[in-house]
């Protein structure tokens, strides 16, 4: 693992950056809390092959730096989160984010919801309205970005290895490969997990969690710290509806006791049931966005104008 | 699991630490756990002692205090204690509790050499 910034040199791919090529000189252009831009993570050199689309992998190990120069026992204060690197770089993105008017959603669930299928038909159905970028994260395959890549999407893939989530440092260094419109939105589909993303903010707009119908009602209750810090819940699948023994209103107290200010949508990304109210959620937090953002560079606009005239 | 990137995170504090405030060795880190901050402890030390192999923080302790969730429930009025995001106001017994602390994990001071 870099010492400087963490990240991993091991298992964790982004695609088009290859690892281990990553120069960790000391020209890597690292400061903390800090822009984030690694302008030496070029495409790797004297790979002959055609270029793999772009793909990270971490799996970093623990860090390795010794501290020479002995002094004698004493406590030493200090008062830091131990988040705090990762909401840097996690506001760092959402500057980023902001600053292109692209809204970004971090999508969370268990593996088998249904994000992917539901990440696919948002895209389609999103063709010529706006534009559309995904960042997949999955421990191994490519397979779910296959998927997305086939709406023709720009899409790219975050491999975390053994990491159990995505953090604010992927996501960055995600960012420099993905050619995603102004504008537009982007999707982040977190390594499937109701409890380890909870933690780590990417920079994103807005979390949405997605549960599915064939998983259990209490799901809520038993993985409160998700639901506590998702904006939006989906509760997916909902045509097995009939078929099961899920109790649709005791799943909304659950997640209302979580979360009071949860909003949650019905859907089928399947059959296609509620698909317009999601598109419409995702549409109102586009549209809100870019004008807080129009209405900042109005202002400022009339600051300079105003500093022009005088 | 993700605790294995928190004991990374905390590790990575005391290597930055070290060269600045001139120590060489870690002995115990003091941390301060919320209670609502998605920490389980016995998996902190775990990964700790793991990651911390090699390091100047090898064999270190971790000493760990747990710090109360608390939020401002709107129906009363009031800063009240939360325990879990499950539980209700302890005064009205709404749920509606907006969470304002107790979801951090800080480190609060070194024992160093």
């Amino acid at each position: 693992m870099c010492n400087v910034c963490g990240c991993g040199e091991g298992e964790i791919h982004i695609d088009g950056q290859d690892p281990h090529h990553h120069d960790h000189g000391d020209h890597h252009g690292h400061e903390h809390g800090h822009g984030h831009h690694h302008p030496d993570h070029g495409p790797p050199e004297g790979h002959a092959e055609a270029p793999e689309p772009p793909q990270l992998d971490y799996g970093s190990g623990p860090a390795r730096a010794h501290a020479p120069g002995m002094s004698q026992e004493r406590m030493v204060q200090i008062e830091r989160n131990v988040l705090d690197q990762n909401n840097a770089y996690a506001r760092a993105n959402r500057a980023a984010f902001r600053g292109r008017g692209q809204l970004a959603l971090n999508l969370v669930s268990s593996p088998g919801s249904g994000k992917t299928t539901l990440l696919t038909r948002t895209i389609e159905a999103l063709a010529g309205r706006y534009p559309a970028a995904v960042i997949e994260g999955d421990q191994q395959t490519t397979n779910d970005t296959d998927q997305i890549r086939a709406t023709g999407a720009p899409t790219v893939q975050i491999n975390t290895g053994k990491g159990c989530h995505l953090d604010g440092h992927m996501v960055g260094h995600a960012l420099e490969s993905l050619d995603a419109a102004d504008n537009g939105v982007v999707f982040i589909e977190n390594v499937g997990n109701l409890v380890c993303p909870a933690a780590f903010d990417l920079g994103e707009a807005a979390k949405v969690a997605i549960l599915s119908v064939t998983e259990g009602e209490d799901k809520p209750a038993k993985y409160p710290d998700m639901f506590h810090r998702a904006d939006l819940m989906v509760l997916n699948k909902v045509d097995l509806l009939p078929h099961l023994a899920f109790d649709v209103a005791r799943c909304l107290d659950y997640a209302r006791q979580v979360n009071p200010e949860i909003e949650v949508l019905q859907v089928s990304a399947t059959s296609g049931e509620g698909m317009d109210d999601w598109l419409e959620w995702v549409a109102g937090r586009r549209r809100a966005l870019l004008e807080a953002l129009a209405g900042e560079l109005e202002e400022r606009a009339a600051r300079v104008r105003a500093a022009g005239e005088a | 699991m993700h605790e294995m990137a928190l004991a990374e995170g905390v590790l990575a504090i005391l290597e930055e630490q070290g060269p600045a405030q001139g120590f060489g060795r870690v002995e115990a880190v003091h941390l301060e756990v919320g209670a609502l901050s998605c920490v389980e402890p016995e998996a902190l030390r775990f990964h700790f002692e793991a990651v911390a192999r090699g390091s100047l923080a090898e064999g270190a302790r971790l000493e760990m205090t747990q710090v109360p969730g608390e939020g401002w429930c709107l129906p009363c009025g009031r800063m009240v204690e939360v325990g879990s995001f499950l539980e209700p106001c302890p005064h009205c017994g709404g749920f509606e509790v907006r969470v304002t602390g107790g979801e951090d994990l800080r480190i609060k001071e070194l024992e160093v050499a």
